[in-house]
């Protein structure tokens, strides 16, 4: 594990993390906000689900350092007296879950289609590129509130674990395009080379070409790809519970915080819905930023 | 030429028809229509009566058939949830839509393109720097966001804008326009504003980086070479270089303009299609989901080929290669 870790710092691309204040800052602020999202049974000062620590009494209080705030409750809390600190621990832990579940279904998903249609070429490719084109024609929003409304009426009476299914896959279904053509565009290039054809010649078969020969040299663009997306699967879990067709209440991510804490904004509780806009923010900016960095970072025209 | 046009034709019939036989999917097989009208205690002769006189009993094609030919005369029968024609929900809520969007494309169109294109003249100034950080903002801040701060600020604590509805509004036939009246003009600035950040700072960074690209291009070093002024450089040869991609992107940004105009009506209670469509998928209404769906995908289909072939017009190279170039 240490000499792994030794081998990546003294790399090109360890180089170029060290020497990038913007890169050390976004990673510290992701870090930050993956522990405190993954320990968050452990770290957070209240559990907020448990409703028998609830008291009406403390509800809407504001953040500590203002008036009446009360230190027990650093950032203030919410319509039932829910500590906001750790409702945001524990919508982030959701939010960044259903984020990373919908980047690896649609990484699966786009990656396999995208070998198959670059490396078959002819209708399999025509047909899954077409189809792509229709896909992103729509913006994915869009795309996914549909699937999200169609899960809504097959399942009227959806249970908890349903509805974030159904977040899930109405979110991978609108980015896995984004794999599937980047991959394709490499996989055009790779299937002439050498390396290749002199696999064919010897008799393997074409699918462990594309596993074994193929998929290690075309990632190097969905890594990238991937670390975007998922700060734009957030985003899109986000925008989807603040709708209202997303995470359900009961297991509030970030989003739904935001939506719950709207309707407060106008009696001046702005807390409740700052602090997790705040948070969301924050995870989408360090993660467009390492995202961007990596980019760079392994781009060899730029070293 | 005629053949590039007939095959984008073909192409956008090819979705449309697509798109219908998605959304006929949705009505066929999600949710019983016969169940809904009938409830759950109806008799089987009353089923097979309804399912007759609806036209249920007929086959996958001849279903499909008539409810394209409805389609395409914009009737998509009752709303599950507000017995009224869907048509007609469609058509209240559409002029409400089609302003919002007008008006935040044209700000982000207005401002988008001069920031773009002062951050490539002056790149590594301050008020570029300014630009650039401004837009790595706006992308990275979800739109309901903005709209969430934009009431913050300019209207709980400084009170300047309403935050919800559209004012007054004057009708003229069966249109209503909110961009009549003072109050109208009030009311659609917020709204407008959040809707238009994204697409400004998309803008911007395309017209920027376009920019930078022409200006590193041989032709521009000639036209300097040729003693042009800078001005007619910039303005006259660089810039007209630039438009050709952004007008392609702006086009297609327009109709995310009206999908992204649902999380704006959501936020400021903007009584358009996107707050329609926002209900029909919370209480599972299909047909007002699959008539949002198909008007959407025709506004997607019509700005795409207009988009495509406006691009034939304004690039010679593209009519060159088609006609004569080999």
């Amino acid at each position: 594990m240490k000499t792994l870790f030794h081998q990546w710092w003294d790399s090109d691309v360890g180089y170029s993390f060290r020497t990038s204040p913007t890169a050390i800052i976004a990673a510290l602020i992701a870090l930050v906000c993956v522990v405190c999202a993954l320990f968050a049974p452990w770290i957070a000062p209240h559990n907020p689900f448990d409703l028998t620590t609830l008291l009406l009494d403390n509800a809407r209080l504001p953040p500590s350092w203002s008036e009446g705030g009360n230190p027990n409750f650093l950032l203030g809390t919410d319509e039932q007296g829910r500590d906001i600190l750790s409702a945001l621990m524990y919508g982030a832990r959701i939010s960044l879950a259903v984020g990373l579940a919908s980047v690896i279904l649609s990484l699966l998903v786009g990656v396999c289609l995208g070998l198959l249609a670059g490396f078959l070429g002819g209708w399999v490719d025509g047909l899954l590129m077409r189809l792509c084109d229709v896909m992103l024609s729509f913006p994915a929003i869009l795309v996914a509130l549909l699937i999200a409304g169609v899960g809504r009426a097959l399942f009227p009476n959806a249970h908890e674990s349903l509805a974030f299914g159904v977040l899930i896959v109405s979110i991978s279904l609108t980015g896995w395009v984004q794999y599937a053509r980047t991959v394709r565009g490499s996989t055009m290039v790779e299937r002439n080379k050498e390396y290749v054809q002199a696999a064919h010649v010897t008799g393997v078969a074409p699918l462990r070409i594309m596993r074994k020969h193929v998929l290690p040299n075309v990632l190097g663009p969905v890594l990238v790809l991937a670390t975007i997306q998922v700060a734009t699967a957030i985003i899109t879990e986000a925008t989807l519970s603040f709708l209202g067709v997303g995470a359900p209440p009961t297991s509030p991510s970030l989003g739904t915080l935001i939506r719950v804490g709207n309707d407060y904004l106008f009696s001046g509780e702005w807390w409740i819905t700052i602090f997790p806009g705040a948070v969301l923010v924050l995870i989408a900016l360090s993660v467009n930023l390492l995202g961007d960095w990596l980019r760079d970072a392994l781009n060899p025209r730029l070293r | 030429m005629f053949a590039f046009i007939v095959l984008r034709l073909a192409q956008a019939a090819m979705v449309m028809v697509t798109v219908a036989l998605i959304s006929f999917m949705l009505f066929q097989y999600v949710g019983d229509p016969v169940v809904f009208l009938l409830g759950q205690d109806a008799t089987q002769e009353q089923i097979r009566e309804l399912r007759q006189a609806l036209g249920l009993d007929q086959s996958f094609i001849v279903q499909f058939w008539h409810f394209l030919v409805n389609a395409s005369q914009g009737e998509f029968g009752f709303s599950l949830r507000q017995s009224t024609k869907v048509s007609v929900l469609i058509a209240e809520r559409f002029p409400a839509t089609l302003e919002l969007a007008l008006v935040a494309g044209l700000l982000a169109l207005v401002l988008g393109i001069p920031m773009g294109v002062y951050a490539a003249l002056r790149r590594g100034s301050f008020l570029s720097q300014v630009f650039m950080m401004l837009s790595l903002i706006g992308v990275s801040l979800p739109t309901f966001l903005i709209g969430i701060l934009l009431i913050l600020v300019f209207a709980v604590t400084l009170g300047w804008f309403p935050s919800f509805g559209r004012g007054d509004v004057v009708t003229i036939g069966w249109w209503t326009s909110g961009l009549l009246t003072a109050k109208g003009w009030h009311h659609i600035v917020l709204p407008a504003v959040t809707l238009a950040i994204f697409q400004l700072t998309l803008i911007m960074r395309l017209v920027r980086a376009e920019m930078v690209e022409v200006l590193r291009t041989d032709y521009i070093k000639f036209a300097r070479a040729r003693g042009l002024t800078t001005r007619a450089v910039h303005f006259g040869h660089a810039l007209k270089n630039t438009l050709v991609p952004v007008m392609t992107i702006t086009g297609l940004q327009l109709g995310g303009l009206i999908a992204f105009a649902i999380i704006t009506e959501t936020v400021f209670q903007w009584p358009g299609m996107g707050l329609l469509f926002i209900q029909a998928v919370t209480y599972a209404d299909i047909p007002v989901m699959a008539a949002y769906l198909c008007l959407i995908a025709l506004i997607f289909v019509m700005i795409n080929l207009i988009v495509d072939l406006l691009y034939f017009a304004v690039d010679p190279r593209l009519r060159v290669d088609k006609s004569g170039g080999h």
